[in-house]
């Protein structure tokens, strides 16, 4: 029949075309054009090293570190082989009892009044890398005392390292969390 | 609502409506086989690929023809990308190693992206290599799109045309489709989406050192990769400390723009685009949005050219914009209010849980009213986590059929049953004959329409129904109560519609969600395709009857009204008793503190 093999061999062109060339053409562009960017956005840390992706957001628990937003990926929080959110739906039990632990955790920190909801919410690919500036501001008093330093010098890393709306428009304010603790260590380890 | 929110929202509308004219008329030129910019590369091009092809381009098909060639072509895809997933360990691109899929995974997802739907019961990053991504998937997405545009061009020929059984031949308009509009497209979308941060290469999965060491519970493991359980039946687990991580890499702006602007929605990672990769900033969020609504809204302005009268195409962009708009104002009000449950724990602000900082609450919100008012399923936020009634708005968005822009060709075959049902029930209404468009309504397009329009409606109640009597169906669910049964209907809506997004909590790689599902991806995207081509040819069978004094206009502002209305009096017939029992059941039981 005339228009099977049609089908046979449309669906092998377009394999071709849209499955082979399209796919390559985009690589040796992106890669010739946006290096950086299309082999993964990857930095160096202070040591020099390479040392993650600015895109990828990593686990921080020590006083002297920005914490960043709770994470819900499986086995440990920000793994990047298991991107995803926790899925709990907004009434369960499980899911209200986390969230108070978060706070009560964040109270034995020394947080004090309300906690902007990102610091107690997971996000949706549990590798967001950032928080938001009111998120970050709360805990200049513990990272100060934990490296010794003067809230002041601490405030004015934040404010080097925070990014303002896209375009000056789009998107929300917010914090890179491991850019800002590498700014830190670069400081004073 | 802040001002900024306003502005980008209004700045979103204004950039999208300036494409829509521009792009639906240069649609309407290649598919009326006229010179566009890019004929002079394309042609040649085009021609070679009949030739190989064993195709005559000027060979017009009947509608059964039309519809033999668009199942013939889609067995093809299922079968090559079928038979792809279950040999994926011998084939190339693959450095992670992954093993083949099962059977019944390998089915369900080669249905799913065969059909444009995109469920996806695999995570990305830990499942597909890179051969299966691009050679496989994103041909499919490719391919699937161009075939739901080439059904809704044969059936506004249908309208167009008169006294004649010839729709179009199928495989040009498919080639024409991807040529023209698909790939282009996509080459200047995945270039911009690199610039803003989404990768694009072929190299292996990265390890890289933590700036601090994380300590966890690791699961262990027998010698076949099973968790060891206690006699209590709960995991064992060992306290591990790891120093670096794996980041996974790969081809993703070449998948991610087609992905959108196919609205397919298939992500390159589980999480989709609020992984940092597939969407980086809120800049290539705002363009992904647009890439999903692009060819939706353009097609009802190649819709009017074809038809031979602008006005009815904006009729449908304006009913499409008005509940796209209403939808997005639910969303973003409930979410922003925040959870009642959460505020009582002392945390401030909206219901930021399962969503991304960067994109802000209005981006976020908008892409999640974009990816099911089509049938795009792509999703930046996790729609298990959203506040009941918010998660209403993106599963009424899917039961209503994806008409609020809609899928790729789809979303407009659909919207155009449910004008010619708004005509046939207002003709009823003021006694006289319906007519849509210069063709008069009768038994055979009344069928068809209520058959493209019900039959995932059908599908959804049915297997949802039946999931709640399988044991492995309803211990899937990951969230308790009320909220469960939104998981299930969900999953069914959104395999039925061919969108894709999930309330993702739901386990659905179980037997039962696999094969059950792929039956409901079928039946939601076959059975109104082939209702439409039959639709198409009966139309295009009737003589043109030149509107008179009593005949209804359908390009002006009260048929948009009445036809808005219809959809959702349709729609709250058929679904409202599931979402008392899910949705509206779990919001009061919010509001009641438990």
């Amino acid at each position: 029949m005339n228009d099977l093999r049609s089908a046979i061999l449309m669906f092998l062109v377009f394999t071709i075309i849209c499955g082979g060339a399209y796919p390559a053409i985009v690589t040796g562009v992106a890669s010739a054009v946006f290096p950086h960017q299309a082999a993964g956005s990857f930095i160096t840390g202070a040591d020099g090293k390479e040392s993650g992706s600015a895109l990828i957001g990593q686990p921080f628990s020590a006083p002297k570190y920005f914490w960043p937003r709770p994470s819900a990926t499986t086995d440990f929080a920000y793994n990047p082989m298991a991107s995803g959110g926790s899925n709990a739906g907004p009434t369960n039990p499980d899911f209200i009892k986390t969230v108070g632990d978060r706070v009560a955790a964040l109270r034995t920190a020394g947080v004090a009044g309300p906690i902007p909801a990102d610091l107690a919410l997971a996000s949706a690919s549990g590798l967001d890398p950032h928080i938001t500036p009111a998120a970050a501001r709360l805990q200049i008093p513990r990272i100060a005392k934990a490296r010794l330093l003067d809230e002041g010098a601490v405030a004015a890393i934040l404010s080097r390292t925070a990014e303002d709306r896209q375009l000056g428009l789009l998107g929300e304010p917010r914090v890179n969390v491991l850019m800002l603790n590498l700014a830190l260590d670069r400081l004073k380890p | 609502m802040n001002s900024y929110d306003w502005l980008q929202i209004i700045c979103f509308f204004v950039v999208l409506l300036a494409l829509i004219k521009p792009l639906g008329s240069f649609m309407a030129h290649v598919y009326q086989g006229e010179r566009t910019f890019l004929s002079p590369l394309l042609v040649p091009c085009e021609n070679l690929l009949y030739r190989i092809c064993g195709v005559k381009k000027d060979e017009e098909m009947d509608w059964r023809r039309y519809a033999g060639a668009m199942v013939l072509f889609n067995l093809v895809l299922f079968a090559a990308l079928f038979l792809m997933l279950l040999t994926q360990h011998l084939l190339p691109l693959n450095p992670q190693k992954f093993p083949a899929f099962t059977w019944q995974l390998a089915l369900n997802t080669a249905i799913s992206f065969v059909t444009n739907t995109n469920w996806q019961a695999y995570s990305g990053e830990s499942a597909a290599s890179y051969f299966t991504q691009t050679v496989g998937l994103t041909v499919h997405n490719f391919v699937s799109a161009a075939t739901g545009m080439a059904i809704v061009i044969a059936l506004i020929r249908g309208f167009a045309r008169r006294r004649t059984s010839l729709l179009g031949n199928f495989w040009v308009d498919l080639t024409r489709g991807t040529l023209y509009i698909l790939l282009p497209l996509s080459l200047v979308g995945a270039l911009f989406l690199v610039s803003q941060g989404v990768i694009q290469n072929f190299t292996a999965y990265k390890t890289v050192p933590l700036v601090q060491a994380v300590t966890y519970d690791k699961p262990k493991l027998d010698d076949k990769g099973n968790p060891i359980k206690d006699a209590t039946g709960n995991p064992v687990t060992e306290r591990v400390t790891t120093k670096e991580v794996t980041i996974p890499l790969g081809p993703v702006a070449s998948q991610e723009v087609i992905k959108e602007l196919g609205t397919n929605g298939g992500g390159f990672f589980n999480a989709n685009s609020a992984h940092p990769f597939e969407n980086p900033t809120p800049l290539s969020h705002y363009v992904e949005i647009l890439l999903i609504l692009l060819i939706p809204g353009a097609l009802t302005y190649t819709f009017g050219v074809m038809v031979g009268n602008t006005r009815q195409g904006w009729t449908l962009l304006g009913v499409m914009l008005a509940l796209l708009v209403i939808s997005f104002g639910v969303l973003q009000g409930v979410e922003s209010s925040g959870n009642p449950l959460v505020a009582k724990l002392g945390v401030q602000g909206a219901n930021l849980e399962g969503k991304e900082v960067r994109f802000g609450l209005a981006g976020t919100s908008l892409f999640e009213v974009a990816t099911t008012g089509t049938s795009c399923g792509a999703v930046a936020a996790m729609h298990d986590s959203l506040t009941p009634i918010g998660g209403m708005v993106p599963l009424g968005l899917i039961l209503l059929g994806e008409i609020v822009f809609g899928g790729v060709g789809s979303g407009l075959y659909t919207m155009l049953a449910f004008a010619v049902i708004a005509v046939f029930v207002s003709g009823l209404m003021i006694g006289r004959t319906p007519e849509y468009l210069g063709k008069k309504i009768e038994v055979r397009e009344m069928w068809m329409s209520i058959i493209t329009i019900l039959t995932a409606g059908i599908m959804v109640l049915v297997l949802s129904g039946i999931a709640f009597l399988v044991p492995a169906a309803v211990a899937s669910m990951a969230n308790p109560g009320a909220h469960g049964l939104s998981e299930v209907i969900y999953a069914f809506a959104s395999m039925a519609n061919n969108n894709g997004s999930a309330f993702a909590g739901l386990n659905a790689n179980v037997n039962f969600y696999n094969l059950a599902g792929s039956l409901a991806m079928i039946a939601g995207r076959y059975v109104p395709a082939i209702a439409v081509l039959a639709m198409a040819g009966s139309l295009a069978e009737k003589k043109y009857i030149p509107p008179s004094l009593g005949t209804l206009p359908t390009d002006k502002v009260p048929f948009a009204l009445w036809l808005s209305l219809v959809i959702l009096i349709v729609g709250a017939l058929t679904f409202f008793p599931a979402l008392a029992m899910g949705p509206i059941v779990e919001h009061l039981t919010m509001l009641g503190g438990n």
